[in-house]
């Protein structure tokens, strides 16, 4: 790749090549965001572990899904005995979220020259973590090395925590039962969190509160589909609610 | 067809690469292709993002109040319930930090258990 005069781009630099933009987005690696995604992920292991399936298995949901609770929801799905249309068409709609967060990136990275093949390979990596942490640091990173910078980020992140996957599940039963609730109890905290800061709008924000208390009442009512009516219920109140509330606010 | 159904590898792959790899990486490439052409105001947006931030929802008090394994053996549903909710007003509270809320929902999970509570 040569280096393209970039006049409209102050912060371009002649120091730095591929390799040097790609080493800054790994480093994003040893960040708070990353940390505290690093130890969801162990929560994950062990909850896939227990949910039944095999070491290579949880590995390769990690390489080719990457998206937290999508993985979740596909083991909770496979674990209760979910058919293949019904995994689907749950792990489709969580994942809805990751659409309108490519969209965001994508303008930010891309230049007049960028592949579509490129961005479609490196669309892969975005997920809550990687778009917080690429949002943020994009600022300080020239235009045309922004692709590099986030393939250093994305492709670290991903091994690295499929590496963290495959050893934590070995490791599970050797570690005090203590710890392991901990962790468990970790990812649902994470998410909450993230979930609430990720939410654009009051609609998202009413979705999330909806979700959380109509969630353990389906899982009651109506095991193996209760995700999914919990999300369609839930999420067409928020929107209905959220409608109704701009509505009366524009009423005069 | 289920998981379980046919008890081979290839069949489980599949079941992954389907319900897993293709119905995640179908909205990342859909956000490439349409990249900047669609408004992310956008009211069907709106709409899918509620149904999908539910649906996260529904699986953290899943994972709250119907946990398997270690979480179900070492705590009590009150207590799981009581860190969550210490762990939210925190990360409310304090500057909407991540760390903030897992670190104190841990804190006080950590204590309950300590207490035998």
């Amino acid at each position: 790749m040569t280096e393209p005069a970039a006049p409209d781009d102050e912060n371009s630099r002649a120091a730095g090549g591929f390799w040097y933009w790609y080493a800054r987005g790994l480093r994003e690696v040893f960040s708070l965001p990353a940390l505290m995604l690093m130890t969801a992920f162990v929560g994950f292991a062990g909850f896939a572990r227990e949910a039944g399936l095999p070491a290579g298995q949880v590995v390769l949901m990690t390489l080719m899904i990457w998206a937290l609770p999508a993985k979740f929801i596909l083991a909770a799905a496979i674990q209760s005995g979910a058919s293949l249309v019904a995994a689907f068409i749950a792990v489709t709609l969580s994942s809805a979220r990751l659409m309108p967060m490519v969209v965001s990136i994508v303008p930010e990275m891309r230049t007049k020259d960028t592949r579509t093949w490129v961005l479609v390979l490196l669309s892969h990596f975005v997920a809550i973590t990687a778009w917080v942490i690429a949002m943020d640091r994009f600022r300080e990173v020239p235009r045309e090395w922004r692709t590099t910078f986030f393939a250093g980020l994305g492709c670290t992140l991903t091994l690295g925590n499929s590496i963290l996957v495959g050893v934590v599940y070995g490791l599970a039963p050797n570690l005090p039962a203590e710890l392991l609730g901990a962790l468990f109890f970790l990812t649902p905290i994470y998410f909450l969190c993230s979930l609430w800061g990720s939410a654009r709008e009051p609609s998202g924000q009413l979705a999330m509160v909806f979700g959380l208390l109509l969630g353990p009442v389906f899982y009651l009512l109506v095991p193996g589909v209760s995700l999914l009516v919990t999300g369609t219920v839930a999420g067409v109140a928020a929107y209905g609610a959220g409608r109704f509330a701009r509505w009366w606010a524009n009423r005069t | 067809m289920s998981y379980q159904s046919i008890d081979a590898l290839w069949w489980q792959i599949a079941f992954i690469l389907i319900a897993g790899w293709i119905a995640t990486d179908l909205w990342r490439v859909m956000g490439v292709l349409l990249g900047n052409r669609i408004r992310e105001t956008s009211e069907v947006l709106v709409l899918v993002r509620a149904i999908a931030t539910a649906l996260v929802a529904a699986v953290i008090a899943q994972l709250i109040v119907f946990p398997s394994g270690a979480l179900a053996e070492q705590t009590t549903l009150w207590l799981r319930i009581v860190s969550a909710v210490a762990g939210f007003a925190a990360f409310l509270g304090l500057g909407q930090r991540v760390a903030v809320g897992v670190f104190t929902a841990l804190g006080v999970l950590g204590v309950g258990m300590a207490l035998g509570l």
